[in-house]
C-alpha cells in the first residue's frame, strides 16, 4: 500500500514551500495561458517566451495543491533555455512517468515512440510516486498541458 | 445525543470496513451518503423477487413491480409533504430534476431579457442550465449575494427580483451549510410574480421538510444522498404547474397516443418519466425513505445539530485561528456541513494526509466555483454529518488535521 512518503518526497515539499520562477511575464512578448482542474478548482497560469525556437522564459501564477505547484516549479527550472523540441521530449517523458503515453492520448496506435531517457527528468523524478494516486495524477500534469498550450501558442 | 449512534451504525455494512489499516471515518456524506441494509436489501429483493417493466405487463410480477415503483413514489409525496404522488416525478438525479424545470418550463415561458435570480452560492446544477438559457434565448441572470456570515445578503431582494419570472435557490448550501429563509424567499418570489424553484439536494436528507409548507412550485432533490441509491432524483411541482409544463425528455412512457402525425403526453407524473423508470433505484429511494422516518426527520436535525455545534467547538478549541470554518455560527442556523481551510494547506494534501487516517472528506471547489469566487478560495476541504456520526468521528476529524499539520510541518 502507497504511504504518504512515496507522494510527498522532500523535493516535492521544497519545491512547494519555495516555488521557482513564480510571478508573472510582460504580455507581450510573453504568452499567457491558465489551465484549470476541474476536479479541485486547482488554476495555473504560465507565462512562457520563446524567441528562435528556444524557451527563453517562464513564471508560473496560480494556485493549487503541493503536487500541481512543485511540479509546475519543477517543470518551469526544467524547461527554461531549452529548445521547443527537447521541451516535447521532456513532456513525452514525464507523461509516460505518470503512465500516459501520447499514442493512448490522440488514440493513434502505439508507434513505438523514440525511448525516452527518463534520466533526462532529474528532479522531476521525485513526481513518480505520484502514479500510485491515481487521482493526482491531474495534478502533475496540469501545468505541462498548460505549457504545451501555451508554446502552441508561441510558436503559432 | 438524540439518535442512537451505537445501534444505527451497526445498519450500515461500510463502516465496519478498514482502510489503511484503520477503520472507515465517513465524513461526505453531503457528497453521497451511505446506504444501510434496509435499503440494500430492498434493492435486492425487489431483483430476486419482483423483476419486471412496469406499467405494461399483465403477469404477476410486472404487476408486483408497478406497485413496487408507485408505492415507493407515495412514500416519498408522504416523506415530503406533497398534496399527491402525482406531484412526485423521478428523474436521474437533482440536476436532472434542475434541468428539466429550466429546459421544459423555462423554454416554454421565458424569452430574451427575461430575469432568472439565483444566489451565489448555488451548486453548478443549478447555474448551468440557466447559463444555458442565457445562450439560447438571452434571459437575463441576477444573483443574490453572500454575506462574510454564510448568510444571504437580502437587502436588495425586491430590486433584484422586479420584473423576475424564477427565483432558483437552495434550501441549504452544500458549501457553508446556510439554512435559507425559504419560506420568506417563495412568498418574495410569488409577490413580484416570479416562481419559485428549491434545490432541496441538501435539505431533505436531513431536515423535516413540508413542501406545501413551503409554497413553491417546484423542488428537486437527489435519492443517494438520503440513504437511497445512485440513479434518482425528485422533482416535486406543483400539480398545476406541472400540468403547465410541456414534457422533458420524450419516447415510452411519457405517452397516451403517437401516431405519424403526432403524440399526446400521458398524466402526471409519467408525463415526466420517458423510458423504463430506474425502478429498483425507486424501490431503495422507498425504503430509504421508511428507514429515514424510522429514526424520525426532527430526531436527525436534533443530532445534526448537536453534533456540528460539538464539531465547531471542537475545532475551534483544538486550532484556534490557524483553522477557519465557513458558513453561520450558530449550529441551528446551519447544517452539518463544514467547509473549512487549515494554515496555508490546500485542501487537497489536507485530504490526502486524512485518508491515510481512514478520514473520508471531501477536498475541492464542491460544484461551487462562483461561490469559491466570493469566498476568494480555490478550494475548501469539506467534512460533512449525518446519522451514523459521533464525537468520535468529529475527534478522529481533529487528530487528522492534527497529523497533517505535523506531516507538512507548517
Amino acid at each position: 500500500m502507497p504511504g504518504l512518503e512515496d507522494l510527498y518526497r522532500e523535493i516535492i515539499l521544497d519545491h512547494y514551500r519555495n516555488p521557482r520562477n513564480r510571478g508573472e511575464l510582460a504580455v507581450p512578448p510573453a504568452h499567457r495561458v491558465e489551465g484549470f482542474n476541474p476536479l479541485c478548482g486547482d488554476e495555473i497560469v504560465v507565462y512562457v517566451t520563446v524567441s528562435d525556437g528556444v524557451v527563453d522564459d517562464i513564471a508560473i501564477g496560480g494556485q493549487g495543491c503541493s503536487i500541481s505547484q512543485s511540479s509546475a516549479s519543477m517543470m518551469s527550472s526544467a524547461v527554461k533555455g531549452r529548445s521547443i523540441d527537447e521541451v516535447a521530449g521532456l513532456t513525452r517523458a514525464f507523461k509516460a512517468m505518470m503512465s500516459i503515453h501520447e499514442s493512448q492520448l490522440d488514440g493513434h496506435q502505439s508507434t513505438d515512440d523514440e525511448p525516452i531517457d527518463s534520466a533526462e527528468l532529474g528532479d522531476l523524478e521525485a513526481l513518480r510516486g505520484v502514479v500510485k494516486f491515481p487521482v493526482r495524477i491531474k495534478c502533475a500534469t496540469l501545468s505541462w498541458n498548460t505549457l504545451a498550450e501555451a508554446i502552441a501558442e508561441a510558436t503559432d | 445525543m438524540s439518535l442512537d449512534v451505537e445501534t444505527i451504525r451497526k445498519d450500515f455494512p461500510i463502516l465496519t470496513r478498514e482502510v489503511h489499516g484503520t477503520r472507515l471515518v465517513y465524513l461526505d456524506s453531503a457528497n453521497t451518503s451511505q446506504k444501510p441494509h434496509a435499503v440494500l436489501d430492498a434493492i435486492a429483493r425487489y431483483y430476486e423477487h419482483s423483476n419486471a417493466n412496469v406499467h405494461r405487463g399483465t403477469y404477476l410480477i410486472a404487476e408486483e413491480a408497478t406497485a413496487a415503483l408507485e408505492g415507493a413514489r407515495q412514500k416519498v409525496a408522504t416523506f415530503i409533504g406533497a398534496a399527491s404522488p402525482r406531484e412526485v416525478v423521478f428523474t436521474k438525479n437533482a440536476t436532472e430534476a434542475l434541468n428539466l424545470v429550466a429546459k421544459a418550463w423555462g423554454r416554454a415561458n421565458l424569452s430574451a431579457g427575461d430575469v432568472v435570480v439565483l444566489t451565489e452560492f448555488e451548486h453548478h446544477a443549478n447555474i448551468v442550465p440557466w447559463h444555458q438559457l442565457h445562450d439560447e434565448i438571452g434571459i437575463e441572470l441576477r444573483w443574490i449575494p453572500v454575506q462574510s456570515d454564510g448568510h444571504l445578503d437580502l437587502t436588495d431582494l425586491d430590486a433584484l427580483l422586479d420584473g423576475a419570472k424564477i427565483l432558483s435557490f437552495a434550501a441549504m448550501s452544500n458549501v457553508l451549510g446556510t439554512l435559507t429563509p425559504v419560506e420568506d424567499l417563495v412568498s418574495a418570489a410569488h409577490t413580484a410574480g416570479a416562481i419559485a424553484v428549491i434545490d432541496a439536494s441538501q435539505f431533505v436528507p436531513h431536515c423535516p421538510t413540508d413542501v406545501q409548507a413551503w409554497g413553491a412550485d417546484f423542488v428537486a432533490f437527489t435519492g443517494h444522498k438520503m440513504c437511497g441509491p445512485t440513479g434518482i432524483g425528485v422533482l416535486w411541482g406543483a400539480e398545476a404547474v406541472l400540468e403547465a409544463t410541456p414534457p422533458f425528455l420524450t419516447g415510452g412512457e411519457m405517452i397516451l397516443n403517437v401516431t405519424k402525425e403526432g403524440f399526446t403526453t400521458n398524466e402526471l407524473p409519467w408525463k415526466f418519466e420517458a423510458g423504463t423508470p430506474p425502478i429498483a433505484q425507486a424501490v431503495g429511494l422507498g425504503a430509504a425513505v421508511d428507514y429515514l422516518d424510522g429514526l424520525g426527520m426532527d430526531a436527525i436535525r436534533e443530532h445534526e445539530i448537536e453534533l456540528t455545534g460539538y464539531a465547531l467547538r471542537t475545532l475551534n478549541d483544538r486550532f484556534g485561528d490557524r483553522l477557519t470554518i465557513h458558513g453561520p455560527a450558530q449550529p441551528t442556523e446551519r447544517g452539518g456541513v463544514l467547509s473549512f481551510e487549515f494554515d496555508q494547506l490546500h485542501p487537497h494534501d489536507l485530504t490526502q494526509v486524512f485518508d491515510q487516517h481512514g478520514v473520508c472528506v471531501r477536498a475541492g471547489h464542491h460544484c461551487a466555483k462562483p461561490l469559491m469566487r466570493v469566498l476568494g478560495v480555490a478550494a475548501t476541504a469539506r467534512a460533512s454529518l449525518y446519522v451514523h456520526n459521533d464525537t468520535d468521528d468529529v475527534d478522529a476529524l481533529a487528530d487528522a488535521i492534527a497529523a497533517a499539520a505535523d506531516f507538512f510541518d507548517f
